[in-house]
């Protein structure tokens, strides 16, 4: 690797870090990547922004040894360089850090960066060694962990720089991040951010994936817009702006704001008293929670994930029991003890779009048809004669369902695991929101959701809070819980940290609210 | 963006080859203790389907993997493995032998009607108790169905060796009521004036076993159950969000499989020996493993991979005794035939998937 770079400096002192030429793949009938060449100049940030599907991921994975390419060739540093599996991009110096992270949680962090790379027969000198370097990083890159913290001891911002000083301790020049803000506070996001440009200070290169266009601003110095496997544009990040990008990854105008009304907020309709929840570890997830929700507002809960926001959602849907507090809805008290089930919540007037659509909201190996009626399928107007399922009438509320909610393609034959992230999770919504429920659950509506269905989504929740519906949405996105909420509370360690209005609040505050700080006691 | 095959391809093409192949390694295997394989292919199709009391017999096997192989198969629809079929159907035998000792039952239909009932009700009570367990208490059903098989054949020497054994040193019950036998095929179509082979052991359990089948096929996937089933088969956090209750479905589903295992006995116990007798389920229990898998857990399939099955029990009992090749060998080749439609369908189905996907794509560019 090092050979490598020092000819090519050699050879040519402004050769590009990666050249990739005529890069095609494709999966079956699937085209990933169509053609695709691109250039990031050594000691740059470059972003490669596109929807879910575009190929973004295909991309880095080719460059890092994943997949193999049909056709096209790579450059490093200007040197023709053949990629077949990790080792090869490791030696040509391309480190990878993988929007899930892989560490293996009950090593040191120590254990964990030399993992892969040991020498010799013990571990004791490789130890030592690491251990030494890890030193050097941490003091020239802002990077400073305990090397002897277990991984699963630390959190989810550290766990990352353990993944950037693995790929640095592996002397990688080119570093790729996929969707590395995914799972951060916007704080720790600065703090990555800082650390990102004091590796381009000291000459490496950086690729970033990322759907954030703010990020990309932010960030990069020259940027690729991807859309379904080809590359679209490739552009210097000063002269662009997010909607020219936006429209760029979707090919059409999109609307980034969210356009609604004030609210009309009513009365309270469901109130939730002290509520705690203890996972099956003894471990206390949810800590004497207390909130209101009314008619016509969207109350929107902000929080990095796993911070007590999914076991509210589980309580309040009738999918997880609470140990201790209350739930009243229209002075009615709701069973949260584990005997409780969801049907019982759906008879109460409570619909519910989960966090996680692939494992709850759909059956993915079921037909549209069959997932437009999960959940209610007990129905009257779903049951046939001699108790069979009236599959007729199921298939024709399909149809009208996918016509309103414009779910493409608009075959309630076809499986829900062949449709988009947007489509599948318009099928979810369409069925949650046309049972016309008093409360509508909504967890993490537009995860992995492309650009132009988010968009969709985001009115059909607004309409619905116009037509005095109440509306608890639960996002790790800020961006989507300051676009669309009424009210805003802030999660952090199971505790509701904090109460703000949104054009009272930004996003500094609410970020430091969701670290578990509150301003307020501070000044 | 549809990445599945066609239909015709996966449930038809895929099953054919792996059974070629599956045959073709069988055929190494004979060839390899000095046999012909082609002499083997004969005298097997010979023995399964000669008209006098070949066919009868393949198909009273075919009925006994019918039942064991939906047994497997509606489990698995609730993704629960039930390996226990062996046992619930030794049980169904226990079942169908104390309703019929018990009363002289005055004419077949009622006898076959009571027996079926019996049969069922001890085999879903001897699912039950695994059920439970696994719904409850979490204990893998795998685990604790394989340890009711041991149970049962335990429980059975017992019954034989005591309260059950008919006078005299032989571990069997007394013979049922001459009113209670049902009908063979060869009296069921001689009321229609067709002659049949008169040695088969196939009787009127065969209809039930078709019969229950196709009520198994609008369980699957024409009921509301049926479809809570599969919901939870595929993902139980999602039946959980839908309001199914776990407990419910692993518990219903264990029942009809048990049921259905049970049934076996009316073939055998009631319709073959006329009393229980030690080791009346023969392995059919586990066979209904292997129908179920190359069924694809389809109750057509099933059928079909039963049939296929039933050829090959009565077709290597005539290997025995027309070649000398041992019995073992026969199960060598159903092991085969296991492994290769079961565990080693990859090696078929992803060549063809290339084949096939990369066509398509053609075709459609």
């Amino acid at each position: 690797m090092s050979e490598n770079s020092e000819n090519a400096g050699r050879l040519d002192a402004v050769a590009p870090a990666i050249e990739l030429i005529g890069i095609s793949k494709a999966f079956g009938p699937v085209q990933a990547n169509k053609d695709i060449s691109m250039t990031v100049a050594k000691g740059a940030i470059h972003g490669i922004v596109g929807e879910n599907g575009a190929g973004k991921s295909t991309l880095m994975s080719i460059l890092y040894g994943f997949y193999k390419a049909d056709a096209g060739a790579v450059k490093i540093n200007g040197v023709p360089t053949q990629i077949n599996d990790s080792h090869d991009a490791i030696a040509a110096g391309i480190g990878m850090v993988h929007q899930h992270f892989m560490l293996v949680d009950n090593f040191t962090v120590l254990e964990n960066v030399v993992l892969g790379a040991e020498e010799g027969a013990t571990l004791g000198p490789s130890l030592r060694k690491a251990r030494k370097e890890l030193k050097r990083l941490a003091e020239e890159y802002e990077l400073d962990v305990d090397p002897d913290a277990v991984v699963e001891d630390i959190s989810v911002g550290f766990q990352q720089r353990v993944e950037i000083l693995k790929a640095l301790y592996r002397q990688a020049e080119i570093l790729i991040l996929d969707e590395p803000t995914g799972v951060l506070t916007p704080d720790e996001a600065d703090h990555l951010f800082r650390i990102l440009r004091n590796l381009k200070e000291q000459g490496k290169t950086i690729v970033i994936i990322t759907h954030k266009l703010r990020e990309i601003m932010d960030v990069t110095d020259t940027v690729s817009v991807m859309r379904r496997g080809e590359m679209t544009k490739t552009i210097a990040t000063a002269t662009t702006s997010p909607e020219d990008l936006a429209e760029a990854m979707v090919g059409r105008r999109v609307l980034l704001e969210v356009s609604k009304s004030p609210a009309q907020v009513g009365e309270t309709v469901m109130q939730v008293i002290d509520l705690s929840v203890t996972d099956m570890f003894g471990v206390k997830r949810l800590k004497n929670v207390s909130l209101e929700l009314k008619r016509g507002e969207i109350l929107g809960i902000a929080g990095v994930a796993g911070n007590g926001q999914s076991e509210l959602l589980e309580v309040l849907s009738g999918i997880g029991a609470a140990q201790s507090g209350e739930v009243n809805m229209q002075g009615e008290v709701l069973d949260i003890s584990p005997k409780a089930n969801a049907g019982m919540r759906r008879a109460r007037g409570i619909g519910h779009v989960p966090e996680d659509r692939h494992q709850r909201g759909l059956v993915m190996p079921f037909m549209t048809w069959e997932n437009t009626a999960f959940g209610y399928h007990n129905a009257p107007e779903y049951s046939g004669r001699f108790g069979l399922a009236n599959q007729r009438y199921m298939m024709e509320d399909a149809r009208g369902k996918m016509q309103r909610f414009d779910i493409r393609p608009p075959n309630p034959q076809l499986v829900a695991s062949s449709f988009s992230g947007g489509n599948q999770q318009k099928i979810v919504l369409a069925r949650e929101i046309e049972r016309n429920p008093d409360v509508l659950l909504v967890g993490q509506p537009t995860r992995g959701v492309d650009i132009g269905a988010i968009e969709f989504i985001h009115q059909q929740i607004v309409n619905l809070r116009d037509a005095g519906k109440a509306i608890l949405l639960v996002s790790v996105e800020l961006d989507e819980i300051q676009a669309l909420s009424d009210r805003i509370l802030v999660m952090f360690d199971g505790v509701i940290q904090g109460e703000r209005m949104p054009e009272d609040t930004n996003e500094s505050e609410l970020g430091l609210l969701m670290a578990g700080v509150d301003p307020e006691a501070k000044s | 963006m549809n990445r599945n095959l066609p239909k015709w391809v996966d449930l038809g093409l895929i099953p054919l080859l792996t059974l070629l192949l599956a045959f073709s390694v069988s055929g190494l295997v004979v060839l390899s203790i000095g046999q012909n394989p082609i002499r083997v292919v004969q005298v097997m199709l010979q023995g399964a389907f000669r008209p006098i009391d070949g066919i009868g017999q393949t198909l009273f096997y075919t009925t006994n993997f019918i039942f064991t192989g939906l047994a497997v198969a509606v489990a698995f629809h609730a993704r629960l493995f039930n390996i226990g079929g062996e046992g619930q159907a030794a049980l169904g035998g226990v079942g169908v032998t104390l309703i019929m000792l018990s009363y002289d039952w005055p004419h077949w239909t009622v006898a076959l009607l009571v027996g079926s009932l019996a049969a069922m009700v001890f085999g879903a009570a001897w699912a039950a108790i695994p059920a439970y367990l696994q719904a409850k208490r979490g204990s893998h059903i795998v685990i604790t169905t394989i340890m009711f098989n041991l149970i049962a054949g335990a429980l059975i020497g017992y019954l034989l060796t005591g309260p059950l054994q008919a006078d005299g040193s032989l571990p069997e019950s007394a013979t049922f009521p001459p009113a209670a036998a049902l009908p063979n095929m060869y009296e069921i179509l001689g009321w229609f004036g067709i002659p049949f082979d008169r040695f088969g052991l196939v009787n009127i359990t065969v209809f039930i076993a078709v019969l229950a089948a196709f009520l198994i096929w609008v369980l699957i996937w024409k009921t509301r159950l049926g479809y809570e089933m599969r919901a939870f088969g595929h993902s139980e956090k999602a039946a959980i969000y839908a309001g199914i209750s776990p407990m419910k479905i692993t518990m219903v589903a264990m029942l009809i499989s048990g049921a259905l295992a049970g049934l076996m006995a009316v073939n055998t116990v009631q319709g073959e020996a006329e009393r229980l007798v030690l080791g009346a389920v023969e392995g059919a229990g586990f066979i209904g493993i292997a129908v179920a898998l190359m069924g694809r857990s389809h109750p057509v399939g099933v059928v079909l991979a039963a049939f296929l099955f039933g050829i090959l029990a009565q077709g290597g009992a005539e290997l025995q005794f027309e070649l000398g090749i041992p019995a073992q060998m026969i199960m060598v080749i159903q092991a085969l035939i296991i492994m290769f439609t079961g565990s080693m369908e990859n090696m078929v189905r992803i060549p063809l998937e290339k084949i096939f996907l990369t066509t398509g794509k053609k075709g459609a560019a």
